[in-house]
């Protein structure tokens, strides 16, 4: 195909697109004088080319729009709802056209003659508005001449991409050799490379980044025709278009979130007579809402319609089987809710055209899953319901938690990692719980639930297991997963990669990467693991084990026993830190203030507890606290414990920095005052921050 | 081992001639044809892969992209190398996947005639017909031209079946 019509397809598709918007905004106010000298010129470009091209039935169709436009434009004509679904059909005779182009090169056979009689008859109206309110033919100047942009292939980008995860993977192998002699002149330039491999990085990835807003572009569309199929009358609100997500991820999500609108819109919303009955105004709203949190982007669907039924979810749970009538009455709502989200799970009481064949929720939510996300939803009864997707906001690179099996060393994706636990070995002292057995199958008391354990030396049969006691637990869909390791390492940004096409059958496997020592290493995929042991998907019951929101039960709080300054251990809330860390200590520098240490590509300060910190290792133990985006770290000499106890505080303290002594794990250990600490350091707001995105 | 380059006695211009790499495993001369050939490696730490079928090796990396090792004595049924012994790898690509075959010994590039390739004997053991793109008569000794193609197609179904038949084979 020639440039000059691959160059004419592309461009059409775009103002395609945004045609859709404006003839939808057209409809909602008819005399909008700039939107329709908008429309008017897009129909109007596509129409020129075309002539130039050569495409006479594209060229024939798109001047009976034009003609009707133009009178629109003239104010000769008003903007109905009847002249807009024909221009929208228009819209879709051109996509129709341009299909075939972009497939065989040459305009489809057949002709539009009947759309373009509807048209003429429509031209052959007589002026419904006097000419003279002609709003003026278009707004001053055609806005400024914007930023400069320039076409790129997607290809061109994704290459970038593997070239720059290359740079950063080599720049971490380079870091890591630079640590082990003590200053060689390498540091200097190592640091500068360092920090441009970081700009780039993320420079690189903002040209992958597309707002989500173009994922929507259809929806307003897709909305429109279904409130006209369904006779419902719907109104869709987006907010946070703008918020940016990679390409790939926006790729994936594109259809679960079509699939989600049209399900709110057939499911969710009541019939205008229902919802006038019910008190509430007949036009029913759908709102989709995306925004960044920590390092996701937070997809909300909601609608303002009749909200899940519970009874009929119910009902229909036993009818397949899914779960026992004393199993249900033990569940909350919510947790039978989630029922939906099921395979093969429709409670539409007949079949649709648009939705109810029971093929629906489980795919978007393998869809989400599959690129590492996870899907929530709150229904209230007679209000609506709200589905909430949270999704990594690139793919490209990923945290992963290292792990030892045996011999071998694994990556756990961070994301979804919940946390990790150390059971005791039969016989040791000390508290936390034993891993116990069923029959052989491990399992864990965590806090108030039973933690079904999976030993990845077992799974992988690995040779040379000792008895390991580490547990990564794993949020695999809505159940937990204890996946037993030997040892954990280090947390690391990892490039994913997939693994060969031989071996794509193994399913605990997403990827496989290389570290930053060069060494290759599979990618786990808790998902896949969980599959291979049974602990199957579609058993929500587990659900509650999770019990994020109330991480200790009664009233005991984890606490965290660590050593500074002193034999005896100090105690803080497990809960304010966010993550504990060992740093090498020739990292430390001191620049004018306190110490700081570079952490996740940002500057960290450090706070000494006590005067006598232990400087004689050649790491150093850090809690690290977060508030916000500002992270402080504590200095302490060693991190003993965690501990469950109620820690409750019964003599206030005698100096400051100390909340007081609560009796933890049978002693009295003095808990800080993590407040006092922090204060120690004003966080400035960064000036320039070379932040490297994970 | 070293060899001589078989040179162009019927005096066939050398262009016709096809360059391959030979490389030695269990004894056996085999060769590849060069053009296929990316890279190859001395030893190199491997990454055991669980769970993949025999045949594979592990993963290695070749300047930041991963290569899927493909271990050639136990595709061709062949006992394991005695311990300790070296190993290296001729990487080729395949679908745009890099994969290493792990032999012996590399050689060195030869060029063969065409015509001088004869079919597979009949009586040549199932595990080598299969992977065999032809016998090559040398003046010292015979040279099993490989099907790369035929030996990169690793079944993961397939793995009970082709590693324990091995030894009956």
């Amino acid at each position: 195909m020639d440039d000059l019509l691959t160059d004419f397809l592309a461009e059409t598709a775009e103002s395609l697109a945004e045609l859709d918007v404006a003839l939808l905004r057209l409809e909602r106010t008819p005399d909008d004088a700039e939107t329709l000298s908008l429309i008017f010129r897009l129909v109007h470009t596509v129409k020129g080319t075309c002539g130039f091209l050569g495409l006479p039935r594209l060229e024939r169709l798109t001047h009976a729009g034009e003609n009707v436009l133009g009178r629109l434009r003239d104010g000769t004509l008003a903007a109905s709802a009847e002249i807009v679904t024909l221009v929208l059909a228009v819209v879709d005779g051109v996509r129709l056209i341009l299909a075939g182009l972009s497939a065989t090169g040459a305009e489809p056979e057949g002709g539009d003659a009947a759309l373009i009689a509807a048209l003429d008859r429509v031209m052959a109206k007589p002026a419904a508005i006097a000419a003279a309110a002609a709003p003026p033919s278009r707004p001053a100047g055609t806005g400024p001449a914007g930023t400069q942009t320039i076409r790129v292939t997607v290809d061109v980008l994704d290459h970038l991409m593997t070239l720059v995860s290359e740079l950063v993977l080599t720049r971490n192998q380079l870091l890591q050799l630079a640590r082990t002699p003590q200053d060689s002149g390498f540091a200097v330039p190592l640091q500068r490379l360092s920090h441009i491999t970081s700009d780039l990085q993320e420079g690189v990835m903002k040209t992958r980044m597309q707002p989500i807003g173009n994922a929507w572009s259809k929806l307003p569309r897709l909305v429109r025709d279904l409130a006209r199929d369904l006779g419902k009358s719907i109104d869709l609100v987006m907010a946070g278009a703008d918020t940016e997500l990679d390409r790939q991820v926006l790729e994936l999500i594109k259809d679960p979130l079509t699939h989600m609108v049209r399900n709110c819109a057939d499911h969710g919303l009541e019939p205008p007579e229902e919802r006038r009955a019910a008190g509430k105004p007949e036009t029913g709203r759908i709102t989709l809402h995306a925004f960044h949190e920590g390092g996701h982007i937070l997809i909300e669907i909601a609608d303002d319609g009749r909200g899940l039924d519970t009874e009929r979810i119910r009902a229909k749970v036993l009818a397949q089987g899914l779960a026992t009538e004393a199993e249900l009455a033990a569940m909350t709502e919510a947790r039978i809710q989630r029922y939906v989200l099921s395979a093969g799970f429709s409670t539409a009481a007949e079949v649709t055209s648009v939705s109810g064949r029971g093929v629906g929720m489980d795919v978007v939510k393998t869809n989400v899953e599959r690129i590492g996300g996870t899907i929530d939803l709150t229904s209230t009864p007679g209000l609506g319901s709200r589905f909430t997707i949270k999704i990594p906001l690139t793919l490209a690179i990923v945290s992963a938690l290292v792990v030892q099996a045996g011999t071998e060393r694994f990556a756990i994706p961070q994301l979804s990692v919940v946390e990790l636990v150390r059971a005791r070995r039969p016989g040791e002292s000390g508290t936390g719980s034993v891993i116990e057995r069923i029959d052989d199958t491990p399992v864990l008391r965590l806090r108030e639930h039973l933690l079904p354990l999976v030993n990845l030396a077992d799974l992988l049969e690995l040779d040379g297991a000792a008895a390991a006691s580490i547990i990564v637990v794993a949020q695999v869909g809505a159940s937990m997963v204890g996946i037993v390791v030997d040892r954990v390492f280090d947390t690391e940004e990892i490039v994913v990669k997939p693994v060969t096409p031989i071996l794509r059958d193994i399913t605990v496997f997403s990827g496989n990467t290389i570290l930053g020592d060069g060494s290759v290493i599979m990618i786990l995929d808790p998902n896949g693991i969980a599959r291979a042991t049974g602990i199957a998907a579609g058993s929500a019951s587990r659900r509650d084990t999770a019990a994020v929101d109330a991480p200790c039960s009664a009233g005991s709080t984890a606490m965290l026993l660590f050593r500074a300054g002193g034999v005896q251990p100090l105690a803080v809330p497990l809960g304010l830190i966010a993550r504990l860390e060992e740093i090498p200590r020739d990292s430390i520098e001191t620049s004018a203030g306190p110490p700081v240490v570079q952490y996740r590509g940002r500057l960290m300060p450090l706070v000494s507890l006590s005067e006598g910190v232990d400087v004689s290792g050649s790491t150093q133990a850090v809690l690290v606290f977060a508030d916000g985006e500002h992270r402080t770290g504590l200095m302490v000499d060693e991190i003993v414990d965690v501990v469950e106890d109620r820690a409750e505080i019964e003599l206030s303290a005698a100096r400051p920095g100390l909340l007081g002594t609560a009796v933890i794990g049978g002693r009295a250990t003095d808990v800080i005052d993590t407040e006092f600490w922090l204060a120690k350091v004003s966080h400035t707001r960064p000036v320039m921050t070379t932040e490297a995105r994970p | 081992m070293s060899l001589a380059v078989l040179d162009h006695r019927d005096g066939a211009p050398e262009e016709t001639n096809r360059q391959y790499v030979t490389l030695t495993v269990a004894g056996q001369l085999c060769g590849v044809p060069v053009l296929g050939v990316r890279d190859i490696l001395a030893e190199q730490p491997i990454t055991r892969i669980p769970l993949a079928p025999p045949e594979v090796a592990g993963s290695l990396n070749l300047r930041g992209r991963i290569v899927t090792a493909i271990d050639l004595r136990r595709r061709l049924r062949l006992p394991p190398a005695p311990a300790g012994s070296t190993s290296m790898s001729v990487v080729t690509e395949q679908g745009g996947e890099l994969y290493a075959l792990l032999v012996d010994q590399v050689s060195e590039v030869m060029g063969l005639r065409p015509g001088a390739i004869e079919p597979n004997p009949p009586t040549l053991p199932a595990a080598w017909a299969a992977f065999s793109a032809g016998i090559c008569r040398l003046d010292a000794t015979l040279l099993v031209v490989l099907d790369v193609e035929r030996l990169l197609a690793v079944r993961t179904d397939g793995q009970a079946g082709l590693s324990r038949t091995a030894e009956a084979g």
